[in-house]
């Protein structure tokens, strides 16, 4: 393959990555980005967060305007160039940028090019800090019973799912239990949940129903589109469950209000 | 092609209400999908059998004229005939006149989804012809009056209790005066019922699963047996399928059969795999004095041609609907479709241009299920995708969702208007969520709050804490 001018050039023995900051971190959850950035930081990375990034394009691309996606997509081809990595706390949104953006530009011979280079350094969190990084511990603590659920695209499209559970298995004061259908779709599926909500609501309720059955006080997942949904759901039934990020955990920084949650209470 | 409906977004809102359904639903939720996991747990090979089954169909679709025409050559070699129909209409017609010159009067019916497809039992009814279905479940919806709401298990939607009355009311004529409710009752009643119509039909249809070029050979699987008594005891039997039915050897229709089995019911095979291959020849015991083979195109070439080739090689296994949230949440008579589900989504707008269908690719969380347990590796996710991407490009999607996306789009790539508007749009959530971390009730989001709450935005956005943590180290 022919080497092409935004090709990884790593520095002083500490990998450059470039933080994906997802649309959904940055508007509801930023301390999500603030969790990925301890954990890449720990596992011996220098962090930066290019401003030129906004979303994936995923929304365009997923409803068929795919020159939207595309032009979103060059712009986050531009705002990553240099990076040794491109990672972010989202299996979905980097299944988009590792599976879809080479797709987007089949027959365009540059950007073609220059989207497969950027797919093939970028990484959803968890899978760069295992993967990539050899990160096999933590050093965090969180005290409760947790459940995990397996996001869709990050599961079938990039395999994840031994990854978190290996991290979280070393959090201190941590217990995981297993989800009847971990791997069923929560009903989120971007603009089903407002498409078809009394479908995307029942799907939420049969998750919902299957946290319920674990007994554990404490639901995390990859995904923050996911992890919105089951929370509304949860919160709207009044169900005393919370609901995190992941990172937040491994990062220590889960702090007393989960997804949904009243900050003081 | 029975597209009967307009609107399934209001038909999709109602079927989370409906108890019965999703107590029937649920069954293809746990009996068949964990069926299928043992059956595929259990077989090794299984991933490269599927990889074996996806190769044979893919190259027998880049060669499909040659092996069509030389299964029509074996099948026109041992007696039989072959007739080329290019749309639902044409291949009702075809049916129509064997059935006319023939001099039939009552017609039975193995289960055939492309005959459903074509609508030929309505047509065949106009001709005054009485028509059974002798596939259990298709007898029990033709007695309904309805579709099949699932392409291998056609009543999935129908409870015990329903099929009693059913048959309470249209078997009193049949000399069963009794209701009865034991599923081996019910199914005797319709063996009994079923003899009569084998022996006095004049014309037995079935539909294909496999075509063999090399042998002209018609396979069919039922478990009922039902396909066998179809297409042995009437004078005529008329096949219809899909051109892309068609597979060049015995030993290639052998890894698909063992691959449908395992996706459709979890088991290792049917019971019953009947190969038929031309009228009875001198000196057979039994078989039809006719073989026709009605090769059904409606669409099909056209795929063949692009870039849904791939639909192409579906063997009609219902296992993408078996495994679909979305199918398991609304059932199949919501598509409104007789392919209903993944595999539906993408083939019913390919065969029916048609309003109603446009819908159907956007039913779907692409949460991939669907490809992961499809035994053909069919990409169902990109080609719902791909037929998103063309009604984009029509115009079809119009109004809030291409405005709204729209509208994120232009700011998505401008950054810096973006990042004010947004942390302008946190604020006023973050406002509205209070002390309570959630809202619950938002104008123009009445969708996702009907059901739910909206968690709050933390506080700021992401970008504005780390811009102020880049000032102040």
């Amino acid at each position: 393959m022919t080497k092409i001018d935004d090709a990884p050039s790593t520095t002083g023995g500490r990998p450059r990555v470039g933080l994906f900051v997802t649309c959904l971190v940055d508007l509801f959850r930023p301390g999500v980005g603030f969790a990925a950035v301890k954990l890449l930081e720990d596992a011996g990375c220098s962090v930066e967060v290019p401003e030129a990034q906004v979303c994936c394009g995923q929304p365009a691309y997923n409803s068929g305007d795919q020159g939207a996606a595309r032009r979103i997509a060059k712009q986050v081809i531009e705002a990553f160039q240099g990076f040794d990595y491109v990672v972010g706390p989202s299996g979905s949104c980097m299944a988009t940028v590792r599976k879809e953006y080479p797709a987007m530009f089949d027959g365009d011979v540059t950007w073609h090019a220059r989207a497969v280079a950027l797919a093939e350094r970028s990484y959803e969190l968890m899978s760069f800090l295992t993967d990539v990084m050899g990160m096999s511990a933590v050093t965090a603590s969180f005290h409760g019973t947790a459940t995990y659920h397996d996001s869709c695209s990050g599961l079938r499209t990039l395999g994840i799912k031994a990854q978190p559970r290996t991290l979280l298995a070393t959090v201190e004061g941590l217990t995981l239990t297993e989800l009847q259908d971990a791997e069923t779709c929560c009903g989120f599926g971007g603009t089903f949940c407002v498409k078809y909500p009394e479908v995307s609501v029942r799907m939420v309720s049969d998750k919902v129903a299957n946290i319920e059955m674990t007994a554990a006080d404490t639901v995390l997942g990859g995904d923050l589109g996911c992890l919105m949904n089951i929370a509304g759901r949860l919160k709207r039934l009044g169900k005393p469950v919370r609901v995190y990020h992941a990172a937040e955990v491994l990062a220590g920084m889960a702090g007393p209000a989960g997804i949904g949650d009243p900050e003081k209470g | 092609m029975l597209v009967n409906g307009k609107d399934f977004s209001s038909r999709a809102s109602k079927a989370p209400a409906d108890a019965g359904l999703q107590q029937q639903v649920s069954n293809l939720k746990t009996g068949f999908v964990a069926a299928r996991a043992r059956a595929v747990a259990a077989l090794p090979e299984y991933e490269a059998m599927r990889d074996a089954g996806a190769a044979i169909k893919d190259h027998t679709l880049a060669n499909l004229d040659f092996y069509l025409e030389r299964f029509e050559r074996a099948v026109v070699d041992r007696g039989g005939h072959v007739h080329w129909a290019a749309d639902a209409e044409e291949a009702c017609r075809i049916v129509r006149e064997i059935c006319t010159r023939t001099g039939a009067r009552t017609v039975t019916k193995g289960k055939s989804m492309v005959s459903e497809e074509i609508g030929l039992n309505e047509a065949l009814e106009a001709d005054g012809l009485d028509v059974v279905e002798t596939d259990a479940g298709e007898y029990i919806v033709q007695l309904a009056k309805e579709a099949p709401s699932h392409i291998v298990m056609p009543t999935v939607h129908k409870t015990t209790n329903e099929i009693s009355d059913l048959f309470f009311e249209h078997h009193r004529r049949h000399g069963f005066s009794e209701r009865v409710t034991d599923a081996a009752e019910l199914i005797a009643q319709v063996r009994s019922v079923m003899r009569e119509k084998y022996f006095s039909a004049d014309i037995g249809i079935t539909g294909a699963n496999f075509l063999v070029a090399e042998t002209g050979s018609n396979i069919i699987v039922t478990n009922e047996g039902n396909g066998d008594l179809t297409c042995t005891l009437a004078r005529v039997h008329i096949v219809t399928a899909g051109i892309e039915k068609v597979v060049p050897t015995l030993n290639d229709a052998s890894v698909l059969l063992r691959l449908l089995a395992r996706s459709a019911l979890g088991i290792e095979t049917t019971s019953y795999t009947t190969l038929s291959t031309g009228p009875r020849r001198p000196g057979d015991a039994d078989g039809p004095e006719e073989y026709h083979v009605v090769l059904v195109d409606n669409g099909r070439t056209k795929m063949l041609s692009g870039a849904f080739r791939p639909m192409l090689r579906c063997i009609r296994c219902g296992a993408c609907m078996n495994h679909c949230p979305v199918y398991l949440a609304v059932g199949g008579h919501t598509y409104a479709s007789v392919y209903p589900g993944p595999m539906g989504a993408v083939l019913t707008p390919m065969i029916a241009r048609h309003e109603a269908a446009n819908e159907l690719p956007h039913a779907c969380t692409l949460n991939g299920r669907c490809q992961q347990v499809c035994p053909v590796k069919i990409p169902l996710p990109d080609l719902l995708r791909r037929l998103r991407h063309e009604q984009w490009e029509d115009g079809f999607i119009k109004g809030r969702s291409r405005w709204g996306l729209g509208v994120w789009s232009w700011l998505a790539t401008r950054p810096a208007l973006y990042r004010v508007a947004t942390r302008l749009g946190v604020q006023v959530l973050r406002w509205l969520g209070r002390s309570r971390g959630r809202i619950g009730h938002l104008p123009l989001a009445g969708e996702w709050t009907a059901g739910r709450d909206l968690p709050a935005p933390q506080g700021t956005t992401f970008h504005a804490a780390w811009a102020k943590r880049k000032r102040q180290p």
